[in-house]
């Protein structure tokens, strides 16, 4: 089937009335997806796209049961934006927003768990189960329905390998962008382990890039709990030290970061590492087939 | 964003900090009078955004006020790094009684920040790391409460400080962790803190890192920016909300999206060229962005060839071919130029390019293969 979005979605789009949120609005309604509501505040008793609009995301939980939210509100709000929702019991959170500063994140990520929600971002293009629901801005028609769960912390090199996969008849069972900050709501590891669970996802890959340790502690995840196959790719091979990763950032990680680690990680771990994301689909079904 | 040590210095001091006073140079002479006004003998040293200025001779000790001006022109204009030095900071000489390493940083893997002290100071905590990892105490804030002054007690005693001196490390240690918070760094370090010979702590030197995305709220520390530190073109490219990091290679790269981005040098290398940057052009691809893209790329005399790679999503190939064509109207390129254009609409771009007599490739891999042939060609 999928993880985390389906038919049973129920969609609120927190900052619906914006240039971005009416845009994707729309074009989360034209795929398929069940957007029920959408909030700005002061806006009340507005519509885009058929969707009613409510002032406060509790007004609109209240009157749609909305389960899900997803946020297209500037980085000053989008803090805030993401306490509304799970104040309001929604369950799974997912946030667009780029350029949320990390110290505003730390908390968020904190209080998130604690109160049993889930968050996808920030700094994310979303996720996607084909068919069923779009919640966030990947393009919808490149994605087919199918097995193939994948898990990336890139938007468009996500599209790049849905494409691919697409192409050469690897559906997708769900696809998820967790985003590119340092402190993200939904690490690989929690994805992998979704996908480990689901019972219609056959095979997973998972894109990652340079920089902190994620890929390696997914590494160490997958060595121990993973059974399925699986494929990968990491970008930034040639990108340059110390371009983006903070001084002593490296310490903690233990000099970890660079792309080549990271591949090594995975293989070691048994995933089929690509040099060029075209060689996903190939490597996947070689992974299938052993 | 990083700052110097001198400007690291006054934010700490705002925060109660003790640090070591000095003045900043940026000529022999004035040099020479900063020396004379502290008196003694003082440390003349570098101000240039990267560490190992002393072992590249970027720090001196002078005895005299001539010595002092002696010294900063050694250093006025000594490259460090690829770092031109433009100014130096002199300071008094301290009386080192013993060196510790003190820092706050955030910790990924566990989404808290980290507070890290150590009895080795004045060496690089990286060495430390790799060579006597057990001589670095840590303890984590918590998200919620903070950092508690127990557990700066507790990393005091695990350094084998004096009782005595308990209580002043921890308070400058919570202080950093303020500073770390209320600032939003990415990064805050003391090393080395000093005990003097009296027995006083003493912040000797420092280094700080700020979060771009929080700059906003933050109007003092755009402040410190120092553009003689910045790659202009960087930040032209940033002004256009752009994403550009120079690199030394042949083909210059222009990519919607940073993931792309980084997988379309990948590809070059993959291929047997170089890339000459790493570009983003951000979400819209239409003519003007591409246009900015291309004066930021051509900029560099070392470009032999640029590759185009755009997967159409909610942008669309016919838009951005579009876009590509208008923007050669504007600028002039004169290296062979190769399009990657896939997804929505890229049929429809193809035929746009092809009137303009450009020809676009669907395969990145083969763009790649074309681009590397046409700066060797």
């Amino acid at each position: 089937m999928s993880i985390l979005v389906n038919n049973d979605t129920r969609l609120l789009v927190q900052g619906i009335t914006g240039r971005e949120g009416s845009f994707h609005t729309t074009q989360m309604v034209e795929y398929g997806t069940n957007v029920v509501a959408g909030v700005t505040p002061g806006r009340k008793g507005q519509e885009i796209a058929g969707v009613p609009v409510f002032d406060t995301v509790q007004d609109a939980v209240e009157a749609t049961q909305a389960n899900t939210s997803i946020i297209y509100v500037p980085a000053r709000f989008a803090p805030d934006a993401i306490y509304e929702a799970v104040d309001s019991g929604i369950e799974l959170v997912i946030c667009i927003t780029e350029g949320v500063p990390v110290n505003d994140m730390v908390p968020v990520y904190h209080y998130v768990r604690q109160q049993g929600a889930r968050l996808i971002g920030p700094n994310c293009p979303g996720l996607i189960t084909p068919g069923q629901a779009k919640v966030g801005i990947m393009p919808g028609f490149i994605h087919k329905p199918g097995k193939v769960g994948l898990v990336s912390r890139s938007g468009t090199l996500t599209y790049e390998v849905v494409n691919a996969l697409s192409e050469a008849g690897l559906g997708q069972s769900t696809a998820v962008g967790i985003g590119g900050d340092p402190v993200i709501g939904t690490s690989f590891i929690d994805c992998l382990a979704l996908f480990q669970e689901d019972p219609d996802t056959e095979a997973i890959v998972m894109i990652g890039e340079i920089g902190g340790t994620d890929e390696e502690d997914a590494a160490a995840f997958i060595s121990a709990n993973v059974t399925k196959p699986m494929a990968g790719f990491i970008a930034g091979q040639t990108a340059p030290p110390g371009k983006r990763m903070g001084h002593a950032g490296a310490i903690i990680s233990g000099g970890a970061g660079t792309a080549a680690e990271k591949m090594k990680a995975l293989e070691a771990a048994g995933v089929r590492v690509a040099q060029s994301p075209s060689q996903v689909p190939g490597l996947l079904q070689e992974a299938m087939s052993a | 964003m990083n700052v110097h040590e001198y400007q690291a210095a006054k934010v700490l001091a705002t925060y109660g900090i003790p640090v070591n006073p000095g003045k900043v140079a940026s000529t022999p002479d004035e040099a020479e009078a900063i020396a004379r006004e502290l008196g003694g003998t003082v440390v003349v040293k570098a101000q240039v955004h990267t560490g190992g200025r002393g072992k590249a001779g970027g720090v001196k000790l002078a005895h005299t006020p001539v010595e002092a001006g002696e010294a900063a022109a050694a250093i006025l204009g000594m490259d460090i790094r690829g770092h031109t030095v433009h100014k130096v900071l002199i300071a008094k000489g301290a009386d080192i009684a013993s060196e510790f390493y003190l820092g706050v940083v955030l910790d990924r893997p566990n989404r808290k920040v980290l507070v890290m002290a150590s009895a080795e100071g004045g060496v690089e905590i990286e060495e430390v790391a790799k060579t006597n990892p057990d001589a670095i105490v840590k303890r984590l804030g918590d998200p919620l409460v903070g950092f508690r002054p127990y557990q700066a007690r507790e990393m005091g005693f695990e350094m084998g400080l004096p009782a005595d001196k308990i209580n002043g490390f921890a308070a400058i240690a919570s202080k950093l962790y303020d500073v770390y918070f209320n600032e939003d760094a990415t990064l805050v370090e003391i090393n080395p803190l000093i005990l003097t010979g009296d027995g006083q702590w003493l912040a000797l030197d420092s280094k700080m890192s700020f979060d771009d995305n929080a700059l906003a709220r933050h109007p003092d520390t755009e402040d410190m920016r120092d553009l003689n530190e910045e790659n202009a073109t960087e930040l032209e490219a940033k002004r256009n909300g752009i994403s550009f990091v120079k690199l030394d290679g042949t083909i210059g790269c222009i990519v919607n999206g940073a993931g792309l981005a980084m997988a379309t040098m990948d590809a070059v290398k993959l291929h047997g060229g170089e890339p000459a940057n790493f570009l983003d052009v951000g979400g819209g691809a239409n003519a003007s962005q591409v246009a900015k893209a291309f004066t930021l790329v051509t900029a560099d005399r070392n470009v032999r060839a640029i590759l185009i790679n755009i997967f159409g999503g909610i942008t669309r190939g016919d838009e951005v071919a579009n876009g590509i064509r208008e923007a050669l109207g504007q600028v002039a390129v004169e290296v062979p130029i190769v399009v990657r254009l896939s997804g929505t609409n890229a049929e429809e771009g193809k035929s746009i390019l092809a009137e303009a007599g450009i020809t676009a490739v669907t395969s990145m891999d083969l763009a790649a293969a074309e681009v590397v042939k046409a700066a060797n060609g």
